[in-house]
């Protein structure tokens, strides 16, 4: 009495899915992720052409933000402080820090609240849900560039060359975005059942900026276990590798790396089980 | 069996909703669960059990048991009151909200259209909205890409096709928002009532874009509380109440059944017109009731032409209104929605004042000159000078052909238009 009984081939042909409640963990159906990957696109294209819309100063906010935290940082803490940075000057061991920090930032920021901002779709129209978070995480790509770009110049005026470790910086930024993306989607679920995550996320990042060796190295910590522990935090070994990948300080990363990428890829698979399996109530809860 | 398109089994949706509230008997225990709730909730949460920040218990059934199917190319039309259950189905058919118990098995690409011009951004231009709007109802972009002239030509914007929607009209994004959706091709179409909006012209233009689609041999589904569109376009409809399918069948039979069953209900006093939101006014005038009754006052919605006719009409109004001038409108439209012709009691010069909080208004028509067909009633209600209350298609009725003129001759609606006018010639 079903499909397999159809006599015409172009009805038997039609897509066939079941809808029914689903119980418990439920599989993550990535490849529906990619079949949306239009409409990924789409969301991530207008957050960036809206971004700063209305604005007077425009794209150069993507940069005054970590550019004048450098200033700061290198008033207080290289200058008054006088805190180590491992033999590179301080302005831009603190910026090669800054730049991916400012990423993962505002990227933590925009997907957890992704959801919530976008009650008027989820509530309209059916999509695998992972496009929103994954769509405002992407859309940050835009400012990290602008601020990488500033790095360059910033490098040039001090002369300092990156190394040949340079082409591990794409597999840095995924790091990033594994990270951000993987709080994003548990903060992004839970948000929309309680909306104390919205007063948690600037807490949650300013602790988190000092939990990171951004405006201090690593190398502070001397016992090398202790520092291999600490890429726990994945934006440690974020960080520590943009230093090292372009500045060439000799903190090796190696060990703080792969700790880092183990943690990311814990929260990044933890976050997208959980958001998963909150998916069904989203509609009726936002 | 073998041209389904939708298959549904005993569909249930639960939904919780606020509970009691407890009583703190002191402030002690309101300070101690203060701070024992956080840590509640949370547990609640870490165990993906919950279902929003205020630890909803009670439950209601917004459906319950729904089973029905709905057959290649066949168009389905959907009809209730407020809260019977139509949008929270289309939600399920549509994949946005997940049903509790039951299932649905739907064989083709399901498109709904549950709201026009989802995701529009207003900074951004008509042009970059049409992409944006496709790809959320699920328009890949080489589709948009082929179908972008003929969707600006259909919604009529085409001068401001980029210049950000926030400087549009609403009616002017409306209009761009459904020439997107108009140009869906998925083999299954869900729509809500979305033809509610915009203008008389355009919802003409909308109502025939969706008799070509279902023409085309799609399937549509189709949830209204415009009962002329449903009639329309639609061949069979369910009629849901309180979560369940209270009946099902031809579009025809179902809706003279509604409108009746509207009408007279245990207590013979009707709630459906009192509960209905698609109006305008602030509420502290509404009309209530309406009824039809015939020559031997029996209420009815079977009418002669040429017979008498007289409409009951009951409202309700707040005390601050008392002793107001009122003005009321009865219109009358065609299947077609177009007005034929209107009583009113400015046209009569009688002056009416609001002396009760609730009251009946009658208006006979001593002689109803229409030609067979169904027509609905439109009433329209003013007091002072603002416009009080507004309803379209409170009623429907049929008029059955009858010899108005006494000489055995019927005119035919189709060639002689709908209504009979007394006349004298001289030769």
């Amino acid at each position: 009495m079903f499909n397999d009984s159809l006599p015409e081939p172009q009805l038997s042909s039609l897509p066939h899915l079941r809808i029914q409640p689903s119980n418990g963990w439920v599989s993550l159906h990535l490849k529906e992720v990619w079949a949306y990957r239009e409409l990924l696109y789409f969301l991530t294209w207008r957050d960036i052409k809206v971004r700063y819309k209305q604005t007077v100063l425009g794209a150069a906010w993507a940069i005054i933000q970590p550019f004048f935290t450098m200033v700061v940082f290198s008033l207080f803490f290289g200058n008054l402080a006088q805190i180590p940075s491992d033999g590179v000057p301080y302005p831009i061991f603190s910026y090669t820090a800054l730049v991916p920090w400012t990423f993962f930032a505002a990227a933590l920021g925009a997907s957890s609240n992704s959801l919530v901002g976008s009650a008027n779709l989820i509530k309209k129209i059916y999509f695998p849900r992972l496009v929103i978070p994954i769509s405002s995480v992407i859309s940050g790509s835009v400012d990290f560039l602008l601020a990488f770009a500033v790095l360059l110049i910033m490098m040039l005026v001090f002369g300092i060359f990156p190394t040949a470790n340079v082409i591990f910086l794409p597999f840095l930024l995924l790091l990033a975005v594994m990270t951000s993306l993987g709080i994003g989607l548990w903060l992004s679920a839970m948000n929309v059942q309680f909306r104390d995550v919205r007063y948690t996320v600037p807490f949650i990042t300013q602790f988190w900026l000092f939990a990171t060796p951004i405006a201090y190295p690593s190398s502070l910590i001397e016992d090398d276990l202790l520092r291999t522990i600490y890429g726990i935090n994945p934006m440690t070994g974020v960080v520590e590798g943009f230093r090292w990948a372009l500045l060439g300080t000799d903190t090796a990363p190696g060990p703080i790396i792969i700790v880092s990428f183990l943690a990311a890829t814990l929260l990044l698979v933890s976050g997208m089980f959980y958001f998963r399996r909150m998916e069904k109530t989203f509609a009726d809860v936002v | 069996m073998s041209d389904i398109a939708i298959r549904v089994e005993g569909l249930g949706k639960q939904y919780r909703i606020g509970g009691k509230q407890e009583k703190y008997k002191t402030l002690r225990d309101s300070i101690a669960d203060a701070f024992s709730a956080p840590f509640r909730r949370a547990g609640q949460l870490l165990k993906g059990q919950a279902y929003g920040a205020a630890g909803l218990s009670e439950t209601i059934w917004a459906l319950k048991d729904v089973s029905f199917e709905v057959k290649h190319g066949e168009v389905l039309g959907i009809i209730g009151r407020n809260g019977a259950g139509k949008s929270t189905l289309l939600k399920i058919l549509s994949q946005i909200t997940e049903p509790t118990e039951g299932y649905v098995d739907v064989y083709g690409r399901v498109g709904a259209l549950l709201e026009v011009g989802t995701g529009f951004h207003p900074e951004l231009t008509g042009r970059e909205n049409v992409y944006l709007n496709g790809a959320i109802l699920g328009m890949s972009r080489a589709e948009i890409d082929r179908k972008f002239d003929e969707i600006v030509d259909f919604s009529g914007v085409e001068k401001f096709i980029d210049t950000p929607v926030k400087h549009y009209s609403s009616g002017m994004g409306l209009r761009l928002g459904f020439a997107v959706a108009a140009h869906l091709e998925p083999e299954i179409l869900v729509v809500d009532e979305v033809l509610a909006v915009g203008d008389a012209e355009f919802q003409k233009k909308c109502i025939g874009k969706m008799a070509e689609t279902s023409e085309s041999g799609r399937t549509v589904v189709f949830v209204s509380h415009n009962m002329v569109s449903i009639l329309n376009l639609c061949n069979n409809v369910i009629l849901l109440d309180k979560g369940s399918i209270e009946k099902t069948g031809y579009s025809k039979d179902i809706i003279d059944y509604y409108l009746s069953s509207a009408q007279i209900d245990k207590t013979g006093n009707s709630v459906a017109l009192a509960q209905r939101t698609d109006r305008k006014g602030d509420a502290s005038f509404k009309f209530t009731h309406i009824k039809i009754m015939d020559k031997n006052h029996d209420t009815t919605n079977d009418i002669l032409s040429g017979e008498s006719l007289t409409f009951h009409i009951s409202y309700s109004a707040s005390e601050k209104l008392m002793g107001q001038p009122l003005r009321i409108t009865i219109r009358i439209h065609n299947m077609e929605d177009q007005p034929i012709f209107a009583v009113d009691n400015a046209f009569t010069g009688q002056n009416f004042f609001i002396t009760a909080e609730q009251d009946t208004l009658l208006c006979k028509i001593p002689s109803l000159p229409l030609l067979s067909g169904q027509y609905s009633v439109h009433l329209w209600a003013q007091v002072g000078n603002e416009v009080a209350d507004s309803i379209s298609q409170t009623t429907l009725f049929t008029v059955h052909s009858s010899d108005y003129f006494g000489t055995g001759q019927f005119p035919n609606p189709s060639r002689h238009g709908f209504v009979f006018v007394n006349h004298l010639w001289e030769y």
